[in-house]
């Protein structure tokens, strides 16, 4: 770490924790942070870099990524076919070689994210059972810095918990299982959903107050207890749900009662456009968008923070740990399917697939996810995402970013999609146009303050020194493609599309506490259930390279 | 004339081959375990072997060794079959073509068995 | 971290919790193990597998390093092989699956940075189930969950009470389960195989098929499975076995809660090879139209699921890896060690953690020992008595710690007994990257 002043002179910045709109500023670094700058005029910066006419953002941070993990790596494995005609990721001097294609190798992921402009992502859903594999691999992605959600919604002693109606038990599991793991908060996919396809052939819930057999736990009563339990152990990030009946006709239905059963507890709901349908009993021709509803919903709620999961046409690969949902898109588009059952823990499911703007469903899906960012009153709640790579890839990122702040370019667009799109969606007649400040939002500020992150997603004194600098272009998507400087914890890392340094990045991690005196009946039941050993389970912080405890609030 | 009966030879692992391999490769264990050939004993019995004989096993494309033999325990080999522990031997029958897969043919291989005196 | 040493009375003996044995891929990790002057004397619950790793691993009195047979410092050696890697116009790295994922992720960087070709013993092993799984993908699941559900275990094509011995006890015929409170009782066991081995005789159910005619049972039991017909006199000439058993097997299969079909080299080894993986997950792939059905591929070593994961996650493919145009390409059949050995197209080699000198085809044999190679191996082998230079390591998992992977891909931790005097895979790889990077400047 430098002690030297490193300057960033007269960019155009923008900061919207400070209300900074684009207003010409000095930043100052010092030691891997952003520092008020010398009281005494007479110090000068060691190293000075020139920003006149450039547009300088905190770095962007992708909330919401599948990027290591068993889950992640099985995917990569599943799919050489599309590498070889992929961009080629070359070794230099200092980078390693890599793929690309939907699933980029480790390297290629941290380097790609780098090169956009991106400083930290968090992998949404890891099962317990593999957090030392994530770390693995978390640390073989240089440039950005990591953390990860950890998979409770079907695990077996949180429902137990819940049934035998012990919230101190839940509370304190779920702090122990954070902190087993090294990981950020608890995710909620298909809750109940899961184990109930463990149990049956085609096995999943459809409503959220479906029993869950052998456990007699409901999906509701997951998301209750488990989002309270977040709120009493103060963890910076709610919880982070994938709701029940993701990608049905009116499951628009589900995710409004999932808002609701959150009550008063804070609560992220991820990919939302994926949950946001209308329509009925798996019918396309009913298929259609309720975002409207949704979106009042959320606006009036501020206890709700949602981000988008954007669909891109193009070939890429679902992953998720909705093991019944992977079986069911294998099925509908008939292409090799994946699927793993973690003991006690969770699922998975993997199949490639292609969204067609011929489509009707794929088209209203991209439609949807657009309405969302442009039908959403508070930019602060509502975080860009494309559910990566589940519907498109972190680099269509730019690409999003044009088609909010140019109207021109989105009509456009819709010329060339499913026509239904005119009928279905109100997209057609949304004429608003982002500006960078709310993109800065969407990308950076917001998804820092929905996650807990006080040092990220701004540019104030005490920020990690994260920091994006564009060249201005009236082509948004070339302009937020090749950012001119990437700097991360003060070491330029990206000049001129070129990865110069690649610094390992941190691995953000939360802490909380428990009730030691669960240990024993936890280890009762590791003894009967689990194929490994409950002293042999949890990570030790030494086994971690650069670890950062982030504070419960 | 040599009389040559024809067989499937099936390599394989076995307990003392593994812990042969803790144990050391060269050491009696390990090197008994995987220059023993196993057959069936009705084979056996029909070609006049006990255990400890010579026979020469050669594939069909003239890759041959010369290894002893010993009867298969109970009912574990069919007639028909031979059985010997992954190691030098097998390895030298294998073949370096692997069809495009990466992995050459380790198993089943047609084989012809020749007693030596 | 936290290690459970217990003291018993004796000072110069200790016991160490919850170790792990890495012989095989059932990577148990409940073994207590007990240590008295670097030598392990006892080991608790392990099986003769284990049992005879953990007795025969002691710090080998060799030296470190010799070059040419001749004893030299490992930074000599180091130097050596550097430049023997860097000299190389097809350098090969091979093996990797006896040793650490944090070991195998420096060899992957050399193979990056000596534009080399990187492969591991899954090529040898379950490479062609892995080619299968890229063709129709894979249904399966964590080895705990086939203890608390899977009621009809099928092992294919392997001899787990052989290979395996733990397995049937710790994961898939006797553990009372959560959904299986009897156990043994609540499950049956069927066995297909060419042999009757022991494992044969531990199954409810027992095909003795022909010999290479896997395929054409599991292909029979997928037009089974789909309702499609059969004509019983091929089935019977093909695979040896009568269709009404086939069709019996079928029935069970249908009626099965949690069906579990374990599979070995006896499919990937033999004729067909990864259309005999291919036809076996696809078949369990359409068994989850009728029922829950998961299989699971037999992984022989300690560490060989991690070097596919790590050789995966670094480059995107799992082994055949070629990176002599500066970036991953993958190719089983042209980059894959057997090959590029047996055609006489790699140069040198960086041989790690495995014996192809007792292993592997003539052809590739006679190739590996007219080139310069480097070998790394806790033991005196074939392939390290032939090698330019090699080094004497310490052994992963009881001297060394580490992160390995289970065959169900479940990454576990290591705890070591006691140090060596010898370098780890992890240090002598580490130093030859940098010396590499040096040469390369």
């Amino acid at each position: 770490m430098s002690t030297a002043y490193f300057k960033i002179a007269g960019g155009t910045v923008y900061d919207p924790v400070h209300g900074v709109d684009g207003e010409r500023r000095d930043i100052w670094i010092r030691d891997g942070k952003i520092v008020a700058a010398p009281s005494d005029p007479d110090v000068r910066p060691d190293r000075t870099l020139d920003a006149a006419g450039l547009v300088v953002m905190p770095g962007g941070i992708d909330m919401h990524c599948h990027i290591a993990g068993p889950k992640v790596n099985t995917a990569r494995k599943m799919r050489p076919e599309e590498k070889r005609k992929a961009d080629k990721v070359v070794r230099t001097s200092t980078t390693r070689s890599g793929t690309m294609g939907s699933v980029p190798s480790t390297f290629a992921t941290g380097y790609k994210y780098a090169g956009m402009g991106y400083t930290t992502a968090f992998d949404a859903a890891i099962p317990p059972l593999a957090a030392r594999h994530v770390h693995e691999e978390f640390e073989d992605t240089p440039c950005i810095d990591k953390g990860f959600f950890v998979l409770m919604g079907n695990n077996h002693y949180v429902m137990q918990s819940i049934h035998r109606k012990e919230p101190e038990r839940l509370r304190s599991f779920i702090a122990w299982l954070l902190g087993a793991a090294k990981g950020y908060t608890p995710k909620l996919v298909n809750p109940g959903g899961v184990e109930v396809w463990k149990q049956l052939q085609g096995g999943n819930v459809h409503g959220l107050d479906e029993n869950v057999a052998h456990f007699d736990v409901t999906p509701r009563q997951i998301i209750e207890q488990v989002s309270r339990a977040v709120d009493q152990l103060r963890l910076p990030h709610s919880v982070h749900i994938h709701a029940n009946n993701l990608g049905m006709p009116g499951n628009w239905r589900t995710t409004l009662e999932t808002m609701k059963a959150l009550g008063d507890s804070r609560g992220h709901l991820s990919h939302i456009q994926f949950h946001s349908y209308g329509g009925g009993e798996a019918d396309e021709n009913t298929f259609n968008s309720k975002v409207v509803e949704l979106a009042e919903y959320v606006d009036a709620h501020p206890n709700i923070t949602v981000d988008v999961g954007q669909v891109l046409f193009g070939e890429t690969t679902t992953m998720t740990a909705d093991g019944p949902l992977g079986y069911y898109l294998s099925n509908s588009f008939g292409n090799k399917w994946f699927s793993s059952d973690t003991e006690m823990e969770s699922g998975c499911g993997i199949t490639p697939i292609e969204y067609k703007n011929t489509s009707l469903v794929h088209s209203l899906q991209w439609a949807i996810g657009l309405e969302w960012y442009l039908l959403a009153k508070d930019p602060w709640r509502v975080v860009m995402s494309t559910d990566h790579p589940n519907g498109g890839s972190f680099l269509a990122y730019p690409e999003i970013v044009q088609l909010l702040m140019d109207r021109t370019y989105r009509e456009e667009t819709l010329k060339h999609v499913h026509p239904a799109v005119l009928e279905r969606s109100t997209l057609a007649g949304l004429t608003r146009e982002y500006s960078l400040y709310e993109i800065c939002i969407i990308t950076r500020s917001g998804p820092a303050r929905i996650l807990g992150l006080a040092n990220k997603g701004h540019l104030g004194p005490g920020a990690d020194a994260d920091i994006t600098i564009y060249t201005p272009n009236d082509d948004k998507k070339v302009m937020f493609e090749l950012p001119r400087v990437v700097i991360k914890s003060g070491v330029v890392i990206v000049d001129q599309g070129e990865v110069r340094e690649p610094v390992n990045g941190k691995l953000l991690y939360v802490a909380p506490e428990w009730d030691v005196s669960i240990e024993t009946d936890l280890a009762a039941w590791f003894e009967k259930y689990y194929s490994v050993r409950f002293r042999n389970y949890p990570i030790p912080l030494d086994y971690l390279h650069e670890p950062e405890e982030v504070a419960c609030r | 004339m040599p009389i040559l009966e024809t067989f499937i030879l099936i390599p394989g692992r076995t307990s003392k081959q593994g812990c042969g391999i803790s144990e050391g490769k060269f050491e009696d264990g390990y090197q008994h375990e995987i220059t023993t050939l196993q057959v069936a004993p009705q084979d056996m019995k029909r070609l006049g072997l006990v255990n400890g004989d010579r026979v020469r096993i050669t594939t069909e494309s003239g890759r041959q060794i010369e290894v002893a033999v010993a009867a298969a325990a109970g009912d574990e080999l069919p007639p028909g079959l031979l059985f010997i522990a992954y190691g030098d031997l097998s390895s030298r029958l294998m073949e370096g073509d692997t069809h495009g897969s990466g992995m050459p043919t380790s198993k089943g291989f047609d084989v012809t068995l020749e007693k030596l005196s | 971290m936290s290690t459970a040493v217990t003291k018993p009375a004796d000072p110069s003996v200790k016991v160490i919790e919850d170790s792990t044995c890495t012989f095989c891929g059932c990577v148990c990790d409940d073994i207590d193990i007990t240590v008295k002057d670097n030598h392990i004397i006892d080991a608790k619950r392990a099986c003769v597998l284990g049992k005879s790793w953990f007795y025969n691993h002691h710090a080998d009195d060799r030296p470190s390093c010799l070059i040419e047979g001749r004893p030299a410092s490992v930074a000599e050696g180091v130097d050596r092989a550097a430049r023997i890697l860097t000299a190389a116009r097809y350098p090969i790295i091979y093996g990797l699956s006896d040793t650490t994922s944090e070991a195998q992720r420096v060899a992957v960087g050399i193979g990056d940075s000596i534009a080399g070709t990187v492969d591991t013993t899954t090529s040898v092993c379950h490479g062609p189930s892995g080619m299968a799984f890229q063709g129709v993908g894979e249904v399966t699941c964590t080895l705990g969950e086939v203890a608390n559900r899977g009621d009809l275990i099928i092992f294919w094509g392997g001899n787990p009470a052989e290979s395996h011995p733990r397995h049937f006890t710790k994961y898939s015929l006797m553990p009372k389960g959560m959904f299986l409170p009897n156990g043994r009782k609540d499950r049956t066991a069927v066995g297909i195989d060419v042999r009757k081995t022991k494992t044969a005789k531990a199954m409810d159910l027992f095909f003795q098929i022909k010999p290479r005619s896997d395929f054409e049972a599991l292909w029979t039991l997928r037009a089974l499975a789909k309702g499609v017909e059969v004509d019983p006199k091929q089935v019977k000439d093909d695979t040896g076995i009568e269709l009404a058993r086939w069709q019996d097997l079928m029935d069970r299969m249908k009626a099965a809660k949690f069906g579990v079909i374990l599979f070995g080299m006896g499919l990937t080894m033999t004729r067909g090879k990864h259309l005999n993986s291919e036809a076996l997950l696809s078949l369990a792939r359409d068994m989850n139209a009728h029922t829950r059905f998961v299989v699971k591929p037999m992984r022989g070593h300690g560490n060989v699921t991690g070097a596919d994961n790590v050789v995966t996650w670094q480059t995107g493919y799992p082994f055949g890896v070629n990176m002599s145009r500066g970036y991953p390409r993958f190719n089983p059949g042209e980059y894959t060690t057997s090959d590029t050995l047996a055609r006489g197209e790699a140069d040198a080699a960086l041989i790690i953690a495995c014996d192809p000198m007792a292993n592997f085809s003539q052809p590739a044999r006679e190739r590996l020992k007219s080139i310069p190679y480097i070998a790394l191996d806790p033991k005196d082998t074939p392939t390290t008595r032939a090698a330019t230079v090699v080094f004497t390591t310490a052994t992963y998992g009881i001297n060394v710690p580490g992160t390995v992977y289970r065959m169900d891909d479940v990454p576990i931790f290591l705890r070591p007994a006691f140090p060596s005097p010898h370098p780890s895979d992890f240090d002598v790889l580490s130093a030859i990257q940098r010396r590499v990077k040096e040469l390369k400047q």
